[in-house]
């Protein structure tokens, strides 16, 4: 199956019944296979005008009580960001899919991309907390899909799959799951009647986990939702102690979950000295090089991120600690790297390319085994200041 | 086990289709790893096309082929463009009548479209050529690919293609 194909089937599988999109290439797949099976399960498929209204639609359903979604590229991405921070304020649980492409602005089409991994971040106005898982197979694609709405659902946010075209439009075995064996974590809901009078407190959080629940529109509770800043009445409170009160919580509950967020992998890490960092299709490139080093003898390891957002920073400071050096191989200018180099505290190596074509494992083979000659060197634990070196894909 | 295959005809040949049905085979009854990748682009109906597979008894980490140890090329277009980018030992399986190979090149070849011809229907060429490649090549028993074959298209289409799939595979040059 292809990764598009079994990004749609993971959503139906999790119980998205509502797909809001503007077709766009490498993620129309995704919108085809939503467009062809909908009807047939009685949901609902809605090509919107446009990015805005998708996601706007999107965060529609969520209040209503869908599990809803849409997908983009890295364009249609930029157009969600602003109603993206909506979702954020609001807390309103839903899966954006982002099959990345070459960048910025129009780009490379039909080529693949890794750099919009700041944009997932950081894309939309304010401080807030994100979550993005990025997949390496079709069959991770679609087991992470299943993951983001579970986690859209347990955190009340957005929840963002940052794929690329290598994996969209790659075509391997998948194997779904009979729907039982499939994780489902319910969305956190009043468990209280709708009051008699007033309004239900829909942004009152509950104090253990920070995460208010969420009642549905129709079920009879008073609620409001406003992108203003709002007491825990959802009524808007233009005070600078609510703002700091309701931004700080919103960061917090993603941020002190992160350890039950976040998903890594790590292949021949046990006696490693030298790390490669890599996630979504260059983790692929990454995992042949590192076999290949290891054949050559040298003890090199692989982090993949199977998330990305928030940062694995506790466990990359640690291996900071611990490694030589670092290798980060990505399709793009050095977006994970940085955060790489902001945890360890000294340059990296970098494997980069702009897009438009996988990075080869011979480059990163190139750099492993450079880096591994150069311990000591610029790259290296005892390099302090020397900037990162790189090795252009 | 390690293959790199390149399937490539022109346009409208049925050569993705065949690549999804080898794929299927190699992945789903054949006990093997497999992955493929298409170019995206305006490949339009007659130009040359191709799919690309890497089936393997390992999980293939780098999805794209590089230098095919097998192709397969359903017409002179793409023979010329796509033989250079095989390897030089490559096992070359044409389509007989439409492709004239280079004179050093050693292929194996099959009139595919002829005899699709004579079962009535010119457009399962590539499933005759999928039984030839299923026995030239011999990693992948008949049965698989007769089972992928009857699981992914539409039943009534299915007797024709066993019939297609089987005149390639018993064909004797």
């Amino acid at each position: 199956m292809h990764g598009d194909e079994a990004c749609a089937e993971g959503a139906i599988a999790a119980g998205c019944r509502f797909f809001g999109g503007y077709p766009i290439t490498p993620s129309t797949e995704i919108a085809e296979r939503f467009a062809q099976r909908m009807p047939e399960l009685g949901g609902v498929f809605i090509q919107m005008e446009d990015e805005l209204g998708s996601i706007a639609a999107v965060l529609g359903a969520s209040a209503a009580g869908a599990r809803a979604m849409t997908a983009t590229s890295g364009p249609g991405l930029s157009l969600m960001l602003e109603n993206l921070g909506l979702g954020v304020m609001l807390e309103l649980p839903c899966v954006i899919v982002d099959i990345q492409r070459g960048s910025p602005s129009t780009g490379l089409p039909t080529m693949a991309g890794q750099s919009d991994v700041m944009q997932a971040r950081w894309g939309s106005h304010g401080d807030y907390s994100i979550i993005a898982y990025a997949p390496w197979s079709p069959q991770e694609v679609f087991d992470l899909t299943v993951l983001c709405f579970n986690m859209a659902d347990r955190y009340r946010t957005p929840v963002l799959l940052l794929g690329d075209e290598v994996i969209g439009h790659m075509v391997e075995r998948v194997v779904i799951p009979p729907v039982e064996e499939i994780p489902h974590w319910e969305r956190k809901h009043p468990g209280v009647p709708p009051p008699a009078t007033g309004v239900y407190r829909s942004f009152e959080p509950d104090p253990e986990d920070l995460i208010p629940p969420l009642p549905h529109a129709g079920e009879g509770y008073r609620v409001h939702f406003t992108g203003l800043t709002h007491d825990e009445r959802g009524y808007p409170d233009m005070s600078a102690d609510t703002h700091h009160a309701l931004v700080t919580r919103l960061n917090a509950k993603i941020q002190s979950h992160a350890e039950e967020i976040i998903r890594l992998e790590e292949y021949f890490m046990d006696d490693a000295r030298l790390v490669v960092v890599s996630f979504g299709c260059t983790a692929r490139s990454a995992r042949r090089a590192v076999r290949e080093a290891r054949a050559q003898g040298i003890p090199v390891g692989l982090l993949r991120l199977v998330s990305l957002w928030p940062f694995p920073e506790a466990v990359v400071r640690e291996l900071g600690q611990r490694m030589d050096a670092f290798i980060v191989a990505e399709m793009n200018l050095g977006q994970v790297r940085l955060e790489v180099e902001r945890c360890i505290g000294r340059p990296a190596w970098g494997v980069h390319h702009a897009g438009g074509e996988m990075i080869h494992p011979e480059k990163i083979l190139t750099a492993i085994i450079a880096a591994a000659k150069n311990v000591g060197a610029p790259g290296s634990r005892k390099a302090s200041s020397a900037g990162g070196v790189q090795i252009s894909g | 086990m390690y293959k790199e295959i390149r399937l490539s005809g022109f346009g409208g040949q049925g050569i993705g289709l065949a690549g999804v049905l080898l794929g299927r085979a190699a992945a789903l009854h054949g006990g093997l790893e497999a992955v493929m990748t298409q170019a995206y682009g305006p490949e339009a109906r007659g130009g040359a096309s191709s799919a690309n597979l890497i089936i393997g008894d390992e999980p293939v980490d780098y999805p794209f082929v590089q230098q095919p140890d097998i192709l397969v090329a359903m017409s002179q277009e793409a023979y010329a463009k796509f033989r250079p980018t095989a390897k030089a030992t490559a096992q070359v399986l044409i389509d007989g009548d439409l492709v004239t190979p280079f004179p050093e090149d050693v292929v194996c070849a099959i009139p595919a479209t002829r005899l699709a011809e004579g079962l009535g229907r010119r457009i399962v060429a590539n499933v005759i050529m999928l039984g030839f490649f299923t026995r030239q090549t011999g990693f992948l028993s008949r049965e698989a690919v007769e089972q992928s074959l009857t699981e992914s298209l539409r039943s009534k289409l299915v007797p024709l293609n066993l019939k297609a799939f089987a005149a390639g595979y018993e064909y004797v040059g």
